[in-house]
């Protein structure tokens, strides 16, 4: 307590750099797993092999993918673009996975009875298709959101700056209250963003909590 | 006016659904189209709104071939009900009921108050507006359906196996209310069904489909029952087993119908 | 492009694929580490998914567990078990098993959990011991599920092996942190394609193990042919 008395704004510099890596980051894997996951789910064919090498993508360890990603993009290996990439990275390659499950679980019913209302397919997308595969996504951007917290402590290994630095910094100098304080400010910051994901998803879906609520009415 | 003139549907992969089907759906009338599972019953009631297209012949409704429409408008003025309803889980009855006025630009006020008008023609009380469908029990969810379909106002409604999920009781309640809406609006109702005392019940006409859309027999209810055509027809409404053969029998003054296996059915009065 | 081609030239120097420090070496090193931290993790996740899988309760327990499993940093118990217990390989290796746990105990009990209800009871009602309900007839059939865990740890603790070097001197992530450190790029680059090959090898070999528990588990294929596991993702 007494490291963290006289270090806390060391530490909030580092969770805001903390944070700058993994919003980016999240976004865009959510902007690149909708599109990718939509035409898999529509094309089987394609969707095989994407979600395929999303599955090898995501067996790819962090550390050397990191010091991979120069070569590709060429990005300074210390930099937090190589970082924000690296981490998209994993969370398409898990994301595309949770899109082309929430489309899978609308049901055809509901879908038939939406085309033959007279939806368009633009209509379809985002009145029944989206709305409805949401809770699915959703569940996958959690997973992303709390994996990519943990992983941006990695960067501090490539010297990225963020609370990993805490754990990196605090090994070397043998202080045992900084690694500490790393790692329950990271876990920390890991729940807060699922607690408002988890809200956010509330939000946007009424319709599934009062499912769960909501007393069936006996027809009069 | 619905026709189908020599409609047949092949899969690429040498499925035939449809072979060569011809009908006509007078306007006003409620002709059902009643068989198995295979006989392609929901293939031909979805070539009307062009979810399927025929690979083989044509529809027309008031005499325009529906090819040369487009299906998403289409759709929107034909009203379409099926099984459990296909109501959108993640939208209230109201918007459920109001989805076709919204989508074709009417003000939210007018579909709002258009959708309570419905519900309270489908014998839904207007309080249920604001539950999701799932909230709401089978035969309700029925009627938003139907409440639904004819929220545009359409000529035509389609309607697919609609009470297949729901319990005897229920569904006997919900021919009824049909019954009741099609005597005050009058539209022309095309009506898929493998249940054979409802579609004698609901069918102005009744089309008793074979496998691959192959018409067996067509006719009012009375002249299926008086002369089945076939032994497949006979089998199909249970003409061969005893069930539409009655006697009378008498018990306490009073003549009762019983069936050949000796099972009361009613009185006669 | 360059440096791809230095870095062919840095695996292709001599003596580097022999010896103490070579990279067979190292490899067997990163497989030897990988392999007994997952064995370890086993030893506490199987017992322990079988006993709540099989009574069938805890799933908000083991929920709660993955969640939080996936929130906690890898490196930050790897640097906390470093200070605690020097640069052995006693650090990386207690970090390791307990990275393994949770993916693995997630795998026997959701593997056990998504069989039919009616079939162990079934089971019980033709005179299975408890035991012999769980030996015959639930593991067998929650194979594949246990066999997706068992990918899942062993992936990400084959990642994280390669932080071990960052505490101790020990797999192929010594050639990552060496050329960090001396801003030899070629270095890095030669040791995080060997890092990239051998997970990538892990996979498809998992991969294949779990499509042969599924036959065990499904020998007519009546099930969805879908390859899933327990997702996580928090190594390096």
């Amino acid at each position: 307590m007494t490291w963290l008395t006289g270090n806390w704004p060391q530490v909030l510099e580092l969770l805001v750099g903390h944070l700058v890596l993994t919003v980016p980051a999240v976004g865009l894997s959510v902007l690149l797993a909708l599109p990718l996951g939509r035409l898999a789910w529509r094309l089987p064919r394609v969707g095989g092999p994407l979600l395929a090498a999303a599955t090898l993508l995501y067996a790819v360890p962090a550390l050397p993918l990191l010091i991979v990603i120069p070569v590709l993009i060429g990005t300074p290996l210390r930099s937090s673009a190589t970082m924000i990439a690296a981490l998209t990275v994993y969370g398409v390659a898990l994301l595309v996975r949770s899109v082309v499950d929430g489309f899978g679980a609308v049901d055809r019913g509901v879908r038939d009875a939406a085309v033959a209302v007279g939806h368009s397919p633009t209509g379809m997308l985002w009145r029944v298709d989206l709305p409805l595969a949401l809770p699915v996504i959703l569940a996958g951007v959690r997973v992303v959101t709390v994996s990519t917290v943990g992983l941006v402590t990695i960067g501090a290994l490539i010297g990225v700056p963020s609370l990993g630095s805490l754990l990196t910094d605090g090994f070397q100098r043998g202080i045992v209250a900084e690694v500490v304080t790393g790692v329950v400010v990271t876990v920390a910051l890991a729940l807060i963003l699922d607690a408002a994901l988890v809200l956010a998803g509330k939000a946007l879906t009424p319709w599934a909590a009062r499912r769960a609520r909501g007393p069936v009415v006996v027809s009069r | 006016m619905i026709e189908f003139e020599h409609v047949a549907k092949h899969y690429p992969d040498g499925t035939v659904a449809v072979r060569d089907f011809s009908l006509t759906v007078p306007s006003h009338r409620c002709v059902v189209l009643l068989g198995s599972s295979g006989s392609g019953k929901t293939t031909l009631l979805r070539m009307v709104n062009r979810m399927v297209d025929p690979t083989g012949g044509r529809v027309l409704i008031d005499d325009a071939d529906v090819r040369d429409s487009d299906p998403v408008a289409l759709r929107r003025s034909i009203g379409y009900v099926l099984q459990s309803g296909g109501l959108l889980p993640h939208r209230t009855v109201a918007d459920n009921v109001a989805t076709v006025p919204l989508l074709t630009g009417a003000t939210r006020r007018a579909a709002r108050s258009r959708a309570l008008e419905l519900l309270g023609r489908v014998g839904l009380d207007e309080s249920l507006a604001q539950r999701y469908p799932a909230q709401l029990s089978g035969g309700q969810q029925q009627r938003v359906g139907v409440a639904r379909a004819l929220a545009a106002d359409p000529n035509i409604l389609l309607m697919d196996e609609p009470f297949g999920a729901v319990d005897p009781l229920v569904r006997r309640e919900l021919q009824d209310e049909l019954l009741r809406l099609q005597s005050d609006l009058g539209k022309t109702i095309l009506f898929v069904t493998h249940d054979v005392d409802e579609a004698f019940r609901l069918g102005d006409e009744v089309i008793v489909l074979r496998p691959q859309a192959e018409i067996a027999q067509r006719g009012t209810s009375v002249e299926i029952l008086a002369q089945p055509a076939d032994d497949f027809v006979r089998g199909f409404i249970g003409a061969d087993r005893g069930r539409r053969s009655l006697r009378l029998a008498t018990s306490g003054g009073r003549q009762v119908a019983v069936d050949l296996e000796g099972h009361a059915v009613g009185i006669l009065e | 492009m360059s440096l791809l081609s230095e870095a062919w030239a840095w695996l292709a120097v001599e003596g580097r694929w022999s010896g103490p420090a070579g990279i067979p070496a190292r490899t067997a090193q990163h497989l030897a580490v990988t392999g007994v931290a997952v064995l370890l993790g086993a030893v506490v996740a199987v017992p322990a998914g079988i006993l709540v899988g099989h009574a069938r309760r805890g799933a908000g327990w083991v929920a709660a567990l993955m969640g939080g499993a996936r929130a906690v940093p890898s490196l930050g118990l790897l640097t906390l078990f470093g200070l605690w217990l020097g640069i052995g390989v006693e650090a990386p290796l207690l970090t390791l098993a307990v990275l393994a746990v949770p993916s693995l105990l997630a795998g026997v009990y959701s593997g056990f959990l998504a069989i039919d209800e009616a079939i162990p009871q079934a089971a019980r009602a033709v005179g299975l011991s408890p035991g012999q309900v769980v030996v015959l007839v639930e593991l067998p059939l929650a194979l594949p599920v246990i066999v997706g865990g068992l990918r899942a740890a062993t992936l990400q603790v084959v990642a994280t092996a390669t932080l071990a070097a960052y505490t101790s001197d020990y797999g192929l992530g010594r050639y990552l942190f060496a050329g960090l450190k001396t801003r030899d790029y070629a270095q890095m680059l030669a040791g995080s394609l060997i890092v990239i090959a051998l997970a990538l090898a892990l996979e498809l070999l998992l991969a294949a193990l779990q499509r042969a528990a599924r036959r065990v588990a499904d020998p007519a294929h009546t099930s969805d042919p879908s390859g899933r596991r327990p997702s996580r993702k928090d190594h390096p």
